[in-house]
Order: C-alpha cells, then structure tokens, then sequence
C-alpha cells in the first residue's frame, strides 16, 4: 500500500472509530480511552528511535512534560487556542530531542540512554523552580464554555483531538519506516558503522530520527492539562511513562508500526482494567514484569510470533 | 562571602563524595569494566537501604555493619543477575538496546516491590551517632557523613587494591581489554565478569546502609542516583577507581554548594547538568585516554 492510500485509509478508520464511539454516553470510556491513546502516541514514537533506530530512550516524560508545560504556559501568558498548543509543544519537543542527540548521539548509543535519563530529572527540577508554570504545586488549565465544533464536552473533544493525534503519529511512523530514510535508519541499527562506509549519512539521520520521536513525544502531551485540568510535576514526570513507552513497542515487536500499536493497545487496556479492578501500583508491577519478560524470552515481541507462524506455514 | 558558609560548604560536600563514591563504585566495574550497563545499580542500592532497615527494626544493630555482614547475599544475588543478562543478552549480542531495557524493567520492579510492602513514605535508621557532631572551629563534621564517609573510601580503596594486586583482579582488568588473550591463559571471562559484577551488587548493598543513614529513603529516590552515579563515572574516566574517587569528590561539592547557595531544590539538576556537559564535550573523561 502506498503511503498515502495508507494515510487516507488510516484517517478514514480513525474517523469511523471515533464516530461510533461518540455514541457511548460513558464518562468513563472517554479517560480511559484517552489514556490508551496517549500511550499509543509515546510507543509508536519511542518505536522510531529505539525501534527503527536502535537508540533507547529513558526521558519519555521528559518530552512528554515539555509539551504538557508549553501548553500551561502558552495558556498562562495567551490563552492560546489549543491548536498552536500542539504546534508549539511538538516542536519544542522536536528541538530539545535534536538537542540531547545532537550532544550525544555522536557517542555510543549508551550515552543517549543515559543523558535522556538525566533530562528528564533536569527537567524536573526546573519544572519544580518556575513558579509561572506552577512549580512544585502544579497548574490548573479551566476550559471554559461549550465544547467547540458542537461535542457533548470538553472530554469528548479532547479525545477526539488525541484519536486524530495518534493516527497522525502512526502515519508519520510509517512514512518513515517505509521511505528512504526507514532503509538508512535499518541500516544504522543493524551496524552503524557499515552504515557509515556504505555513505549512509548516520548522524544526520540519527537526528532526524531523534527529533521526529522526541516531538510526537511531546506532542502526546499538549493535550494533558486540558483534559485533566491540573497539571503537576511528579505526575507528568511518572517514571511510568517511560517504562510504558518502552514495554509497549518491546511487547508488541519493533520492527514495524503495527508492534507498538498492538503493544499500546494491549498493555493500556490491560492496565486500565487493573486499575480499576485491583489496585494502581499492581498495575505498574504488572508492566515492568511484562516488559523483562518478553525482553528475556520473546525479544521479538508478539509480531515476532506471528513472523514465526507464517514461516513455519510456507513450509 | 561568608567564609563559615564557605567551610561548612566545602566539608558537607567532601562528606557527601565519600558517600557517592560507593554509590559509583559499582557503575565503574559493571559498566567502566565489564561493559554491562547496568542502570538497575540503583535499585540495588535502595533495595539494599530497605534491607538494612528491617534488619535494624529486627536486632536493633548499625546499619552499616549489618550491610557489610549481608554482602554475600547481594553478591549471590549479582551472580543471579549476570548470568540471566548473559544468557539473554550478551551471548547473543543484544545488549545494547534489549539488555538497557532489561536492566529498566528491573529497576523498576525493585521500585514497586518496595512500594507494595513498605509504602512512600519515607524511612530513616537513626543509629547511636546520628546526632552527634564534631566541631573544628566553625566546620561541623556531622558523625552521620563522616562514619559513611570513611567506610565508604576504605571501601573504594580496598576494592582497587583488589583488583590490582590479585589474579582474579587483573584478570577483571583483562576482561575490558582483551578477551581472547584471557582465554588463551585458560580463563573463562564469562566466569570472570559473573564474579566482578557480583562484587559490584555487593558494593550496592553497602552504599544503600550509608544512604538510609544520612537521609531519609523512599522506594523511588533510586533513580536520582542513576545519572549522578553515571556522572561520577564518566567524569573520572570510565574503568578507572581513582578518577571514581576524584569525580565523586567534584560532584559532591558542586551539589554541596549548589544547596548552600541556590536551595537544595536545584541539587538534583548538578549531576545531570555535570552529565550532559561531560559527554557533550570530554566524554573520555577528565583522566580518559
């Protein structure tokens, strides 16, 4: 399928998801949902980097938080409309990831994992010192009004707005994986440096890499202090981002757009109904052991399974 | 400038690097020598706290001593965990980026582990000395730093002896730089790094009695001390004990007067920032070759 058959096909889906879904009168269905698609939005993003790439990133709520405090701010100082939110989010999101891989995707991909960790606690502590954005005691951004384009309320909206989001950021993933430029990044996680011989421009596609992910990172975030109203650090900074972020695209395979989508879409519907139904630090244990034991046992995650099975059916 | 500030600023951050050297010591074998990222080191460290805190509430003895006692385990425990990374990751040579996130989900387990039992809240041993403080003129030395302090550098410096005056050190030292040779002396360098990163646990259990001694300990603060541990090791050159010792003492004082002279809440911000400034600009470190 051409990329932009796919592009027009995976709008339409969306959109006839997203119909359908409205008439659910469930409050909520729609946070749930919600969650479930941000989660969505940070594994295929993380998948570009550390899947296609080869790079782990730890600071997902590093760049998730950048986007969340864009929006706060822009909110605190222009009451801007929540469309130059996401515009300006995702970008300042791209830049600061062009700027960690700029410093260190240069040296071995260890670094990079070790200075996104880092960000993310710089981050914090200087989310926790500006007092304009709410420092240590958090923001609260009020909608105010009628829900725009006619929605029943602002949630309903704001789920729609993270449903085009998410098909966004797989439409971008998939342009990347199956372009020019998805071949060069194979090359580079495969062997960087036979990349490099055979003229493969590494550090620059390394970059572009780096910023596409950090930015729909980021871009997943500019949503949350709407839909939530109060936005505080220690909860945007959750180390269960990160871990998420990773354990989805590991769990579903990372070789193609598909594994962190059907990742996201397991381990968040699982987590939401852990949550509900058991306890929330359960819910995070149940992560983390799901993630060591793929990475362990199955490190192709489950489209490696189903690689597996098709092969053994050709026979 | 206040030159008591001043002093105190300079002690309370020397005091703190003795602590932080045995937070890094274990970076610098697992990840300077052995080239086995292990950003869980962190989780063994709080893991180590908690343990020395139920022994304390259970026979009432020091803390430190009873970490020093319970080494072994930790060691038994490193073996465990060198050996699954090995037969995951290493002998199929996807350490890089499934063996990073390997290490993440154990850290992260440890941390909700102790979440389940012990809750957020925040724990500290007090032990006989923890109130005292000896005075030299204006300069306090709060006995709760310095006895860490002190059985932290006999710690680093016995740890380097080690490995430079045995067999088994030197062939640790050998592992980093060139296997097959080991080989051929009729060494097995699996076995060899399963032993190093085991010492390197051990030492995590160690450093987390210090910890619950000077400050209060909660599941999740283990991940404040992953990039400060990484700094160290970076900043003193990777593989080297003596630049450990040297990074730790740069690092304690910046954080020291960063406290003293910003608020403690900007502390945190020092060793990343140190970090990213070190790799953006002499990633071999201030001694690397």
């Amino acid at each position: 399928m051409s990329n932009r058959r796919f592009a027009i096909t995976a709008f339409v889906v969306a959109i006839a998801l997203i119909g359908a879904s409205l008439a659910i009168e469930n409050a909520y269905f729609f946070t749930a949902a919600y969650g479930v698609l941000v989660f969505v939005i940070l594994a295929t993003a993380w998948n570009i980097l550390g899947g296609y790439t080869g790079y782990v990133n730890f600071g997902t709520p590093a760049f998730f938080a950048i986007g969340a405090y864009t929006t706060v701010f822009l909110y605190n100082a222009f009451q801007a409309p929540l469309i130059v939110d996401i515009v300006c989010g995702t970008a300042v999101a791209g830049l600061a990831g062009l700027a960690v891989g700029y410093l260190t995707l240069r040296l071995r991909g260890v670094f990079f994992a070790i200075a996104t960790l880092a960000l993310a606690v710089v981050m914090l502590t200087f989310v926790v010192n500006w007092e304009y954005v709410g420092g240590a005691r958090g923001a609260y951004v009020i909608t105010r009004g009628d829900a725009p384009f006619g929605f029943a309320s602002w949630k309903h909206y704001l789920y729609v707005v993270i449903a085009v989001l998410a098909t966004v950021a797989i439409v971008v993933a998939r342009l990347l994986e199956r372009s020019k430029i998805g071949r060069g990044l194979a090359a580079i996680r495969d062997d960087e440096l036979a990349a490099e011989c055979a003229g493969v421009p590494t550090l620059r596609l390394k970059l572009l890499s780096a910023a596409t992910s950090c930015g729909l990172m980021g871009m997943a975030g500019t949503t949350y202090p709407y839909f939530y109203a109060y936005t505080e650090p220690l909860s945007i900074f959750s180390l269960s981002y990160a871990v998420n972020s990773i354990a989805m695209p590991m769990i579903g395979g990372m070789t193609s757009w598909v594994g962190p989508l059907i990742g996201a879409l397991l381990l968040g519907t699982l987590q939401q109904l852990v949550q509900v139904t058991i306890a929330s630090d359960l819910n995070l244990l149940i992560t983390g052991l799901l993630l060591v034991l793929f990475v362990t046992l199955a490190p192709n995650g489950i489209l490696g399974w189903f690689d597996a099975w098709k092969r053994r059916r050709k026979r | 400038m206040d030159s008591a500030l001043f002093l105190n600023a300079v002690v309370a951050g020397l005091l703190l690097a003795g602590f932080y050297a045995a937070v890094a010591v274990g970076i610098s074998i697992s990840f300077g020598m052995l080239d086995v990222v292990n950003i869980a080191h962190p989780g063994f460290i709080i893991l180590g706290s908690y343990v020395a805190l139920m022994v304390h509430q259970w026979l009432g003895v020091d803390p430190i001593a009873i970490s020093v006692v319970l080494s072994p385990l930790f060691f038994v425990l490193g073996m465990a965990l060198y050996r699954v990374f090995y037969l995951a990751f290493e002998r199929r040579g996807q350490e890089s980026l499934r063996g990073l996130a390997f290490f993440f989900g154990i850290l992260f387990i440890t941390e909700v582990v102790l979440i389940l039992i012990y809750g957020v809240d925040y724990q500290l041993v007090k032990t006989a000395y923890s109130e005292t403080v000896w005075r030299l003129g204006e300069v306090g030395f709060p006995l709760r730093l310095l006895v860490p302090c002190v059985v932290s550098v006999v710690m680093v410096l016995g740890v380097q002896l080690f490995l430079n005056r045995t067999f088994f050190g030197r062939a640790v030292l050998a592992v980093s730089q060139d296997q097959l040779a080991l080989r051929i002396m009729g060494v097995n360098p699996v076995k060899v790094k399963e032993l190093a990163f085991a010492l390197s646990i051990a030492t995590a259990g160690v450093a987390g009695a210090f910890l619950i001694v000077i400050q209060p300990v909660q599941p999740s603060i283990g991940r404040e001390f992953i990039g400060l541990a990484f700094a160290i090791c970076v900043l003193g050159g990777l593989g080297s004990l003596y630049g450990t010792l040297v990074g730790a003492v740069i690092l304690g004082v910046a954080e020291s007067f960063t406290a003293t002279y910003f608020g403690p809440s900007w502390a945190p911000a020092v060793s990343f920032g140190l970090l990213l400034l070190t790799l953006a600009f002499r990633p071999a470190g201030l001694f690397g070759r």
